[in-house]
């Protein structure tokens, strides 16, 4: 690992006394392993968090960020630390808010939404909600784990987003502290509230137009009914191909999710989900909705995954099963880390019918550069996850994982793709932001980030790269990535 | 760097080459060409406050430019009218949610003006299909915000800012919508029934409307559940009815819990249709009027205005946060 800048925490001693007076002297830590902890997500990256605070209100959100706007601190917001792209990673020694400690949550059936507060576990409220009969419905694989806060801030996917749509679609109103330290209210309960989409803009924005500190989401009702079907493939070609044609027949599933034949291994042997260990690929579909509209996607689901060549098509014959199924999926990223300790994650998009192009230059990719890859994604999205396996430990790897990343990157765009789908740029995909957008439409985003934040202080050096703004990127290259990187970060 | 470790191949032009897109561009012309604004179908022309007659009225450019139906997604130019647009996606069973609407509404006003239908119950806001955006700044320059792709978080959010926002900070030159399947089977309902009552018992109603009397529903999908679900407002007293009701003028937006609670004086009836579930209330609504914006909000708009048009040059006259409580009713 190298290190770029080698920073020397010098704490501000009057920082540390008024945050302390804002919240209380045991919420606020400075101590060099705390601050190592808060250092990192759960990217590759790390920095070093200034002082990390655990405020419980927004009152006390907002008095913490008043303390470190006098002292002319950077902000960093933090909910549980599962970003992949160093999003939480604290640059220029911030005032670290970790959310943790903010997990009230009141459900308002009337309005068919919940108030929660930005450190609530997404599962936790899930499950809070399913005996009223309704559900969160964006469901990343972290979800025992990430916050609401944090899904808002990288407008996360999950399985179920296909048909249910992305936290975006799923969050009505955001209480915020904004980068001046005032409150605002941004979206409502209204359909149609005043002004421009301020709700819009800020879900999705990665910790850099302020901090929420009250979430009002939507509750979807549970579907009365539920069809989980597991549908194996000798070829992930064929597997691939499946997905294209299920959206070709005019189904919209819930979830159309595809893992390759190493990562179908590593998780059978992990929790022993049922799944064929010899297959190729396989899929999982997943239909809801009212009963016979479920049957009849089901029929088809079926009908075209044979048509494609699956060699068998379970469904789920109860509950039981079908959360086995699932819970495969979802324990995917804990499998890998049997097979080697550390691993990189892509997370671009691509065009439905792309998939099967880009998914085998991933392959030949990983081959070139000698390393194993892993493919477990939202492939009813175009999702890709290739996910390299690798340990830190081996001299030299960490340059052919980013040299094979890279690739992987340019394979998607050239297929007509985007840079993420769902975990957002943070630090780490900040130099190939230049790949996808020419300078007027960075510099767009460069301004609407201006009008909440012109003097960068929420989360500095995230997202956009340097120069944004004016400076001109035309020979911006990703082998340039260590210069870009803010000081105190490193790879 | 060793030959098996070259790039993949060239990155794609990100630059727009479309010479339909540039010559719009053209039109608008750099900060220093005067105030323009483009016309649509002016369908809600006198919305969002008076268009400054100094300002230049231009067209966007027209014409569905990719359309594939496994993608279900497509790129459309803004000055596509709903119409065209859905002549070419009706034939692939595939619509976009924004139907309804007059045949001369163009797809760049509908977004511009950003105000849902009343499927927006069933079918979402309409912010929601947008996928990307190219437009012309202030500057006379064609960005694009969004990407191409049915998922994507690729930097800030533009696309959800330039919905609703009357061409004030970037006129729509073209877009990339969602589409979606068309239902099988659909069914307009009516009658006097307890509106809280029948939603709680539904599952997912495309769009439920209420006049302080009468209850309208719409219910969409397979034909064996469309059935299912309309039995069962049939036995709260509902019957099939050809179609909504006329909306009265007028438009306001509440939390949609007020529709619940609401203690109606008779007189009110009939003078208003409100959208349940969603708050959107047509007419004349009896309840408060909504509170104002925070003055943090309000500031945060002046500064987007702000950044995005120094010059006060698009769409002069008109601004998002003077939209009237009472918008004009039917479109
Ligand atoms: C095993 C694994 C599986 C995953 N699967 C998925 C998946 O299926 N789909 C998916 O989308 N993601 C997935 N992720 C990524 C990650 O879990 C999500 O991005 C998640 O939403 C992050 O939440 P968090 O609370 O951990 O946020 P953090 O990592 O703490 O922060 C993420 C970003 O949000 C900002 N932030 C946090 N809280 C706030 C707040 N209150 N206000 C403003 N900004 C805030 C931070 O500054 C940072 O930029 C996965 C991660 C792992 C490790
Ligand atoms: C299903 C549905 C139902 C609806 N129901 C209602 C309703 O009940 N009540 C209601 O008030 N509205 C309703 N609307 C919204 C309204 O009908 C449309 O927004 C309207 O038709 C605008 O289209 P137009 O082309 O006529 O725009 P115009 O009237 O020509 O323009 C409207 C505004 O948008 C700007 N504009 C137009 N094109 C562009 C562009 N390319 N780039 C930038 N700015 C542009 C114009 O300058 C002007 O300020 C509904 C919308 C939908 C989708």
């Amino acid at each position: 690992m190298t290190r770029t800048t080698a920073v020397e925490p010098r704490l501000n001693d009057a920082l540390v006394i008024e945050l302390a007076a804002c919240l209380s002297a045991d919420r606020v830590h400075t101590d060099h392993l705390e601050r190592a902890l808060y250092g990192r997500d759960a990217s590759l990256m790390r920095g070093d968090a200034g002082v990390v605070c655990f405020p419980r209100t927004t009152a006390e959100v907002q008095a913490a960020v008043r303390v470190a706007l006098r002292h002319g601190r950077a902000i960093v917001p933090r909910g549980s630390g599962t970003g992949l792209a160093g999003g939480a990673v604290p640059v220029q020694q911030p005032v670290l808010i970790v959310t943790t400690k903010m997990v009230d949550v009141e459900v308002d059936l009337a309005n068919r939404v919940a108030w929660v507060q930005p450190g609530v576990i997404n599962l936790d409220l899930t499950r809070q909600l399913r005996p009223l009969g309704f559900h969160f419905a964006p469901d990343p694989s972290s979800q025992q784990s990430c916050s609401l806060g944090g899904n808002v801030a990288n407008n996360s996917g999950g399985p179920h987003c296909l048909a249910y749509g992305v936290t975006s679609a799923h969050i009505v109103a955001i209480e915020v502290v904004l980068p001046d330290g005032e409150l605002a209210m941004l979206g409502g309960l209204g359909a149609d509230p005043d002004g421009y989409d301020l709700r819009g803009a800020f879900v999705g924005s990665e910790g850099c137009l302020g901090i929420a500190t009250r979430i009002a989401v939507r509750l979807t009702p549970n579907p009365p009914a539920v069809n989980t079907l597991l549908a194996d493939f000798v070829e992930p070609a064929h597997a691939a191909a499946a997905v294209s044609a299920i959206i070709a027949a005019g189904v919209v599933p819930a979830a159309i999710e595809m893992m390759d034949q190493r990562i179908t291994q590593a998780v059978e042997a992990f929790v022993g989900a049922g799944y064929p260990t010899d297959a190729g690929a396989i899929l999982l579909v997943e239909v809801d909705g009212l009963p016979s509209g479920v049957a009849a996607e089901t029929a088809i689901i079926e009908q075209v995954c044979r048509e494609q060549g699956a060699r068998s098509v379970r469904i789920a014959a109860d509950e039981a099963e079908r959360m086995l199924l699932w819970k495969g999926r979802k324990t995917a990223f804990g499998a890998v880390a049997r097979v080697k300790p550390n691993y990189y994650l892509h997370d671009t998009v691509v065009p439905r019918t792309k998939l099967l192009d880009v998914l085998q230059q991933v392959y030949a990719i990983a081959e070139r550069h000698e390393l194993i890859v892993m493919n477990v994604f939202h492939a009813g999205d175009g999702n890709l996850h290739p996910l390299l396996v690798f340990d830190a430990a081996e001299p030299g790897i960490l340059e052919r994982v980013h040299a094979a990343g890279e690739q992987i990157v340019r394979a998607s765009l050239e297929a007509g793709g985007v840079l993420s789908g769902e975990h957002g740029i943070g630090l780490e995909k900040q130099s190939f932001m230049a790949w996808q957008f020419t300078q007027p439409d960075l510099d767009a985003q460069a301004r609407l980030r201006d009008a909440f934040d012109p003097h960068a202080r929420f989360n500095p050096g995230k997202v956009l790269p340097a120069g944004s703004r004016c400076g001109d990127l035309a020979h911006l290259d990703a082998q340039h990535r260590d210069r870009l990187l803010a000081d105190g970060v490193w790879v | 760097m060793s030959a098996a470790l070259a790039p993949v191949g060239p990155l794609p032009d990100r630059v727009v080459r479309d010479p339909v897109l540039l010559a719009f561009a053209d039109q608008v012309g750099g900060q220093d060409a005067g105030p323009v604004a483009v016309q649509g179908g002016r369908t809600q022309w006198n919305l969002g406050g008076t268009a400054d007659p100094a300002a230049r009225l231009i067209r966007a450019p027209s014409g569905v430019v990719a359309f594939e139906p496994a993608e279900m997604t497509v790129q459309v130019r803004a000055g596509t009218t709903l119409d065209e647009l859905d002549a070419v996606l009706a034939p692939a069973g595939q619509r976009v949610a924004l139907q309804g609407l007059p045949a001369e509404a163009t797809v760049g006003g509908v977004l511009s003006v950003g105000l849902s239908g009343p499927m927006r119950l069933g079918h979402g806001p309409i912010r929601d299909t947008l996928l990307q955006a190219r437009y012309v700044s202030a500057e006379g320059l064609l960005v694009t915000a969004g990407g191409p792709t049915v998922k994507n978080v690729t930097g800030f959010d533009l696309c959800r800012v330039l919905v609703g926002s009357y061409g004030t900070l970037g006129l729509l030159a073209e877009v990339t919508l969602r589409t979606r399947p068309r239902p099988q089977a659909s069914v307009w309902l009516a009658g006097r029934a307890d509106p809280a009552d029948l939603f709680d018992r539904l599952y997912r109603p495309v769009s439920m409307l209420w006049n302080g009397a009468e209850v309208w529903l719409y219910l969409e999908g397979y034909p064996d559940d469309v059935a299912a679900q309309a039995a069962l407002a049939e036995s709260a007293g509902l019957s099939l009815v050809p179609g909504p009701p006329r909306f009265p003028a007028g438009r306001r937006s509440v939390p949609p819990a007020t529709l619940r609670h609401v203690r109606l004086d008779p007189a009110h009836q009939g003078h208003f249709v409100a959208e349940m579930g969603v708050g959107v209330v047509h007419g004349e609504w009896p309840g408060a009027s909504p509170a104002a914006a925070d003055t943090a909000v309000v500031a945060l708009n002046r500064q987007i205005k702000q950044l995005f048009d120094p010059y006060g040059r698009l769409n002069p006259g008109r601004d998002p946060m003077s939209v009237p409580t009472t918008r004009t009713g039917q479109p």
